[in-house]
């Protein structure tokens, strides 16, 4: 079961690589979204400090989307899903080690790319720490949740967006904790603790429950 | 060559359907070592659904499915001995043909030995494109590397619908002797086909379009 399990993530990493361009386009759309802002806001860095946690999250929020209403329908329309279906591995597992997979490919590189980034925002040290660690406790949760949005579109032939629209309203406590603790980063009221570990509960529970969502939603859809 | 000396395979008063809607009620063969059913009907008859269910990608309305043989546990789920040749070949076309095959080895194939991934494409025909990205290849050549996969992981039960699409005679002759070698060595193939697949002494489950026809 391991060697399935381990050839089902290497099959997904070099399929990331090879179709989606890999890391290069998440990377390049957050990098887009981040330099939008300032010209939208005008070149005042207090206010581009102050909001750059909220702007880097949302950016990574959009760009984890990219690619995920593949995640699933890929594997439908060319009849793998049928034949991961067969394998010993529950399709719950299935799901978990896809998502991994998928965070790994999209979500790890636009977190080494955050702090980046953030400089351009007038970020100073502590936000653009809080910040990325943030990111790396939450996007999980955002993955995970996308999975669901994935598998109840992934017999849709434009379900791209649909997805984005069942997802977007799930990934709101997400967002809110995810900021808060980066603005808890650099000072404030609240310690940046409090925020985080909601954060990183949100991402375990996503991780607990998502994956038999997704995988009921899957069963049902071959019906 | 090992095999699988008492593999049999049984539905007892099979109900099958789309959606909650049946398609045929009432079927019920057991099928033992080395032999071999062919499903025919019309179209929409649900040939498929069948092999699908018996595959366990769609739930039965009625009845129950069981399979038995050495080394398998009672209650295990036909879908876990079974290989299951749809319409789409389960093929990546970003990877390579190598690649593929070695994927699904590894999924399917459990605590099986090494798999002979050269032997399988050689059977097929097809050892020199091992290393062509599978989107290159031609649709018959795609069907031949999902029969490859047969071979690749060892299972006892074939679930094959329609396989000899797109396949040109000489592939349906390597087909044809893919299966009786399977069979000799006590495997199990059920087929959903409209053409001749060079079964011989194969039983005939026919689907009427009565049945067919939804109520």
């Amino acid at each position: 079961m391991t060697r399935a399990l381990a050839a089902l993530f290497k099959r997904e990493l070099r399929l990331a690589h090879r179709i989606g361009g890999g890391a290069a386009i998440g990377i390049v759309f957050f990098l887009i979204m981040v330099t939008i802002v300032p010209f939208a806001i005008g070149p005042d860095l207090n206010l581009l400090a102050r909001i750059g946690p909220a702007v880097l999250w949302i950016a990574a929020l959009l760009a984890t989307l990219l690619g995920q209403d593949r995640l699933l329908q890929a594997d439908m329309e060319d009849g793998s899903l049928d034949l991961l279906r067969l394998s010993e591995i529950p399709l719950e597992l299935i799901v978990t080690v896809k998502c991994m997979a998928h965070w790994v490919a999209t979500c790890l590189p636009l977190i080494f790319a955050a702090p980046l980034f953030g400089l351009m925002l007038a970020m100073d040290v502590d936000a653009l720490a809080g910040t990325t660690l943030t990111l790396l406790a939450g996007t999980p949760a955002l993955t995970f949740l996308g999975a669901i949005g994935a598998a109840l579109t992934a017999a849709m032939r434009r379900g791209g967006l649909l997805s984005a629209i069942l997802i977007l309203p799930l990934a709101i406590p997400v967002l809110i904790f995810g900021v808060s603790a980066s603005a808890a980063a650099s000072g404030g009221t609240i310690p940046f603790a409090t925020p985080l570990l909601i954060l990183l509960g949100l991402s375990l529970a996503a991780i607990a429950l998502a994956p038999f969502a997704a995988a009921a939603a899957i069963r049902l859809l071959g019906e | 060559m090992e095999g699988w000396p008492d593999f049999r395979l049984a539905a007892a008063n099979l109900t099958i359907g789309r959606g909650g809607q049946a398609l045929a009620s009432g079927l019920s063969f057991v099928l033992e070592r080395g032999q071999a059913l062919l499903v025919t009907g019309p179209n929409g008859a649900g040939k498929s659904t069948l092999l699908r269910t018996l595959a366990g990608l769609l739930s039965a309305i009625e009845g129950r499915i069981s399979v038995t043989g050495t080394g398998l546990e009672s209650g295990t789920p036909a879908g876990l001995c079974a290989h299951y040749l749809g319409h789409a070949d389960g093929l990546k076309g970003a990877l390579t043909v190598q690649e593929n095959l070695q994927f699904w080895a590894a999924m399917l194939g459990g605590r099986g030995p090494q798999p002979d991934i050269a032997g399988a494409l050689a059977c097929v025909g097809l050892s020199h494109v091992a290393d062509f990205p599978a989107g290159y290849l031609s649709a018959g050549q795609k069907r031949r590397i999902a029969l490859a996969r047969l071979l690749v992981a060892e299972r006892p039960l074939w679930l094959l619908d329609e396989p000899a699409t797109a396949l040109d005679a000489a592939s349906q002759d390597r087909l044809a002797a893919m299966m009786q070698t399977h069979r000799a060595r006590g495997g199990v193939i059920i087929a959903a086909t409209h053409a001749p697949l060079g079964l011989e002494d194969a039983r005939e489950l026919r689907l009427s379009e009565r049945a067919g026809a939804l109520a």
